[in-house]
């Protein structure tokens, strides 16, 4: 998981532009970094303050970071049904060490909720992707939202782009954004209640009617799952890797 | 009235020129007009309310979710081979291209990679979506400016593309034909061949098109000059795509930031326009066409033998971790942010779609321009529905 690669992902060999840029990232952003990841060849994350969320945004907009590409949220906490609550099937593939989500388990942020990428302590956390196109580099920024107010500021100032979005995550996640002048709904009807992207938010459609794409298919024990895969891997590698 | 006279001629001049004075003293103001949700140009179901002062806008409000499917909560419960299924559906007109960054991301958390033969072929499969996609836009565009002829046109030529994909994929719309780790089958038989055929026509296609449309007097007066997007604006609200290519951005996913497909195999240039209007817009996408048409004969002539699929497990179970990978899709970036946490199917995944950024800046182009350039604008902007409302 990705708690254990803090600040030293930047030696892991093999992806020598992006560990500059994260040197000169933390040090242009100071303090305001709280964590932060890299994987080589993939991408460069960095979570930073909330309440520095603003200055992020305009720093590095001044590195040349000026292409806004997404706003968005991820809700850490695991759903209090389970992810697939109408079958036994998927509640047999559930992973056995419990990293990820526990079906019983209704705490939002236990210590086995999955974690990300450049760590979080909150439920929500903001994810901000911005793009350099004169470098052709590009950074993914995390900010966890604070439990008390659900709310950071806003960016629409800095980048025109990022209304739409923001008004987007508040529907979709409840997140307040201040300083947004209108955070009226911009996909779900007016009278719409709850915030469809949250875990705890039931996927209704799921609930009443079950899944055809699940009842319609065979159900391998558990016991013969591993099995049947080398089965298959060795047959593969037999007729000489699928050509 | 009927002038007999130049006096005649000049009295009536006067008075209509009287009658003009009179009416600037009138209040103009406080008038909606709403377009769509049904219209053609809108692709799909859009609304957007305008406020008019006279015939100048003062404010356009774009107003979407007439067709909001809720993909990204859809995606949560769904394993990885399902979500291809409704992937497809985002830009339904870019097809194949939809699927290729959710796949690529997949395999960038398994740390798979699809063969050589695969990538070339997810490749092709993707520029001809491009070519489906974009050479309706060509045609489409005219529509807008009253021209019909164009768009039958279109019709006509984008057929060969989607059979061609069809061939291939058996699908013409909604291919479902890339998997993690490679591609559900090989091309077929004498494809190549045929589908050089189809680039050298899609070529006359474009040829046409600038004949009929990019050389045209109406054309040029109602697209040059009109909804221009300055640079640094098209960068700060996200704008993709050609949208942001005519605004004389030279920046390119497919050359600037690979995600692994064959690309950097064959030479072609990305095309630019410095002057960020209506008519920029339709000239970097017709460029881009023709440039597509290259691209897929270079790659046709160089497709490399071997496997078509990567070994990977018979039930796709994808390691903890987080991957964002975007494409240059026909409509511009899209991508895919997904979080894994080991299971079957994603924690949460996040679409970026092109179209819900490019769209985000029609309040801000809008502002004072004139009713029929509205339209032109929004054509020339070009988004699928499908694609803001995932």
């Amino acid at each position: 998981m990705a708690d254990e690669t803090p600040d030293d992902a930047a030696d892991t060999p093999g992806d020598e532009p992006r560990e500059a840029l994260l040197a000169e990232l933390s040090e242009l952003l100071g303090d305001a970094v709280v964590e932060t990841h890299l994987q080589p060849g993939q991408n460069l994350w960095l979570r930073v303050d909330p309440a520095r969320w603003q200055d992020t945004a305009r720093v590095l907009q001044r590195a040349s970071f000026d292409y806004f590409g997404f706003l968005s949220a991820v809700d850490w906490s695991v759903a209090p049904e389970g992810r697939y609550e109408d079958t036994e099937f998927d509640g047999g593939l559930e992973p056995e060490d419990g990293s990820a989500e526990g079906s019983d388990d209704t705490e939002p942020t236990e210590p086995e909720a999955p974690s990300s990428y450049a760590g979080g302590d909150t439920r929500f956390q903001l994810l901000l992707h911005l793009h350099s196109h004169t470098r052709h580099e590009a950074v993914i920024i995390k900010a966890d939202v604070p439990e008390d107010t659900g709310a950071v500021d806003t960016l629409r100032d800095i980048f025109p782009g990022a209304d739409w979005h923001e008004r987007e995550t508040h529907e979709m996640f409840g997140i307040s954004f201040n300083g947004h002048p209108q955070l009226t709904a911009i996909y779900l009807p007016t009278e719409f209640e709850g915030h469809p992207l949250r875990k705890d938010y039931p996927l209704l459609a799921r609930t009443v009617k079950p899944w055809p794409g699940v009842v319609d298919i065979e159900e391998i024990p558990e016991h013969l799952e591993a099995e049947l895969e080398a089965q298959v891997m060795a047959e593969f590698e037999a007729s000489g890797g699928g050509e | 009235m009927t002038a007999t006279s130049d006096r005649e001629q000049m009295a009536y001049v006067a008075s209509q020129a009287a009658d003009a004075r009179v009416n600037v003293e009138l209040d103009t103001g406080d008038m909606t007009l709403n377009i769509g949700p049904q219209h053609p140009a809108t692709h799909g179901t859009l609304r957007i309310a305008c406020q008019l002062d006279g015939e100048q806008v003062i404010l356009a409000e774009p107003m979407m979710g007439y067709m909001h499917r809720g993909y990204e909560k859809l995606c949560e419960v769904r394993t990885y081979p399902q979500c291809t299924t409704l992937i497809n559906r985002i830009d339904w007109l870019g097809s194949f291209a939809n699927e290729v960054p959710f796949i690529l991301a997949a395999e960038q958390l398994m740390e798979v990679e699809a063969p050589p033969r695969a990538q070339w072929i997810r490749t092709i499969l993707f520029e001809l979506s491009r070519i489906a996609n974009l050479s309706l836009f060509l045609g489409d565009m005219g529509v807008q400016i009253g021209a019909l002829t164009p768009v039958f046109f279109a019709f006509r030529d984008r057929e060969r593309v989607l059979n061609q994909i069809e061939e291939v994929t058996g699908g013409r719309f909604h291919p479902n034909f890339d998997r993690i780790g490679g591609l559900k089958d090989d091309i077929p038989k004498g494809w190549v061949e045929e589908t050089h055929a189809v680039m050298t026509k899609m070529r006359t296609f474009c040829d046409e098109m600038e004949d009929l449309l990019v050389g045209n007097e109406i054309f040029q007066t109602r697209c040059r000059g009109v909804g221009v997007i300055p640079q640094d604006v098209a960068l700060s609200y996200g704008l993709s795509g050609a949208n942001l290519r005519a605004s004389g951005v030279d920046w390119d996913l497919r050359r600037d930031a690979n995600p692994g497909l064959a690309w950097d195999q064959v030479d072609w240039r990305v095309w630019t326009h410095p002057d960020g209007d209506s008519f920029a817009r339709y000239w970097v996408r017709l460029q881009e066409t023709r440039e597509a048409t290259h691209i897929v004969d270079k790659l046709l002539d160089g497709i490399p033998s071997g496997p078509i699929m990567a070994k990977v497990p018979r039930i796709i179970k994808i390691p903890a971790g987080e991957a964002y990978v975007s494409t240059e899709n026909p409509l511009g970036e899209m991508g895919y942010y997904i979080v894994s946490t080991g299971d079957l199917g994603p924690f949460r995944v996040k679409i970026r779609t092109p179209s819900f950024n490019n769209i985000s800046i029609v309040p801000w182009v809008m502002k004072g321009v004139y009713v029929p350039d509205v339209i032109t604008i929004l054509g020339s902007l070009y988004f699928i529905l499908g694609d803001i409302d995932r």
